[in-house]
């Protein structure tokens, strides 16, 4: 399988992405601003930790380490998440804002994904882009509400907008395999997902006070998928693994 | 000996953990059951949820009701290969999660268009007159609506 490095590049850096959001997502149990938003930002936190293990799964399959161990007994540098999902949780605002964003880009990669020439992919795919609804629903939801509510949250989530702007255009990082997925049918590309996505954000902001940010004159934030990240995900991955590496081999 | 007939009977014995009412073979997760040539069972299960907690559990309690009916040769396995979809519910499974208290989840033909989630019926008062509140509730699989003809809260198993 000459396309095997491309596949694996592809599924990393998604299970990747939805671990240490998931995770991000976490924080706020317990502490979201009302009742509702604690259990939809922890529902998503679950939802996002499946999503990973059926995606370090199919690694699995495909002759890498166990999921516990490709989540846990890795550092910074071998994680191909992208910058957005590694930032900290800031205010509300931010969150909501960055899940906006990210879900939209998830549903149409998986979208996508579902009609992969690789089966395994293809049929998970099916499946966590019927939970991925949910959260493209709750976030359209919360983003027409705010977005056009009071002028404090309307300038709140513009300038949550602005700031994650750069970052979530880095979702759409390319990879160096990226024409062999496309010709291999494995995928459609980041180009193409970024423009779909594009047109789907725009839909959404038009319905709120809210401005889009240009796309074309400001720089995407990039390397998180060849390891290079921000200063947040090491301190994340010491904190989320430090229980695990007390006793790696503990039975729960 | 024993056939798959009398293995699918026995599974329905196996409750989900969270709604106690309901069986794991009226809720639609157990998509095999096969008996190959030496007598080895397979089952496979494939989640309602990809993060629902509870599948470790269903699974176990699988194995365990093989055991219990003097089956030692058995795997029991998850996958996507059939992904599950709230249409996979029976209707006996229906009933049974209304009588818990538990909006069932509306069919649906081929596409789920979420805007159903807004007709929920409320399983107190049979009243079309809700509201979703949330599709976030206290377990992945179900969302949470208000009944403005009894003034209850209550929770629908989600469409997916």
């Amino acid at each position: 399988m000459d396309y095997q490095p491309a596949l694996l590049d592809l599924l990393y850096k998604m299970a990747d992405d939805q671990f240490i959001l998931g995770h991000r997502n976490s924080e706020w149990t317990g502490i979201g601003p009302i009742l509702e938003e604690d259990i939809a930002f922890s529902s998503m936190a679950q939802d996002k930790l499946g999503h990973s293990l059926a995606l370090y799964q199919l690694l699995h399959e495909l002759g890498e380490a166990e999921p516990d161990t490709l989540a846990f007994m890795r550092n910074a540098s071998q994680f191909h998440c992208c910058h957005l999902v590694e930032l900290p949780i800031g205010e509300y605002e931010f969150s909501l804002i960055r899940h906006f964003l990210f879900d939209h880009a998830e549903l149409l990669r998986f979208e996508a994904l579902s009609q992969s020439t690789y089966e395994p992919l293809a049929k998970v795919a099916v499946k966590l882009k019927s939970e991925l609804k949910y959260h493209v629903l709750h976030a359209n939801t919360m983003i027409r509400q705010l977005g056009t509510a009071t002028p404090e949250s309307i300038e709140r989530l513009q300038n949550a907008l602005m700031n994650a702007w750069p970052y979530a255009l880095g979702i759409f990082e390319e990879s160096k395999w990226e024409e062999k997925l496309i010709a291999a049918h494995l995928f459609t590309g980041e180009i193409k997902l970024k423009q779909e996505w594009l047109d789907k954000i725009k839909t959404i902001l038009a319905q709120t006070n809210l401005k889009l940010p240009d796309a074309a004159t400001v720089n995407p934030a990039l390397g998180g998928r060849v390891g290079k990240h921000t200063s947040f995900l090491q301190p994340l991955l010491d904190e989320m693994t430090e229980v695990y590496k007390i006793d790696p081999s503990a039975e729960w | 000996m024993w056939t798959s007939e009398q293995i699918w009977t026995w599974l329905e014995e196996v409750k989900d953990p969270e709604i106690p009412v309901l069986s794991l073979v009226d809720l639609g997760v157990i998509t095999q059951v096969k008996i190959n040539e030496k007598g080895k069972v397979n089952i496979v299960l494939t989640p309602t949820f990809a993060g629902c907690p509870a599948m470790a559990y269903m699974k176990k309690a699988v194995e365990e009701s093989l055991q219990e009916h003097g089956i030692s040769d058995f795997k029991v396995t998850l996958s996507f290969d059939q992904p599950w979809n709230s249409n996979r519910i029976s209707e006996k499974g229906k009933k049974a999660l209304q009588q818990f208290g538990l909006a069932p989840p509306p069919s649906y033909d081929r596409i789920l268009d979420l805007e159903i989630l807004e007709q929920a019926i409320c399983p107190h008062c049979q009243s079309t007159n809700t509201t979703l509140r949330t599709p976030f509730g206290p377990t992945l699989c179900r969302s949470m609506h208000f009944c403005h003809n009894c003034h209850q809260s209550f929770e629908q198993f989600k469409p997916v």
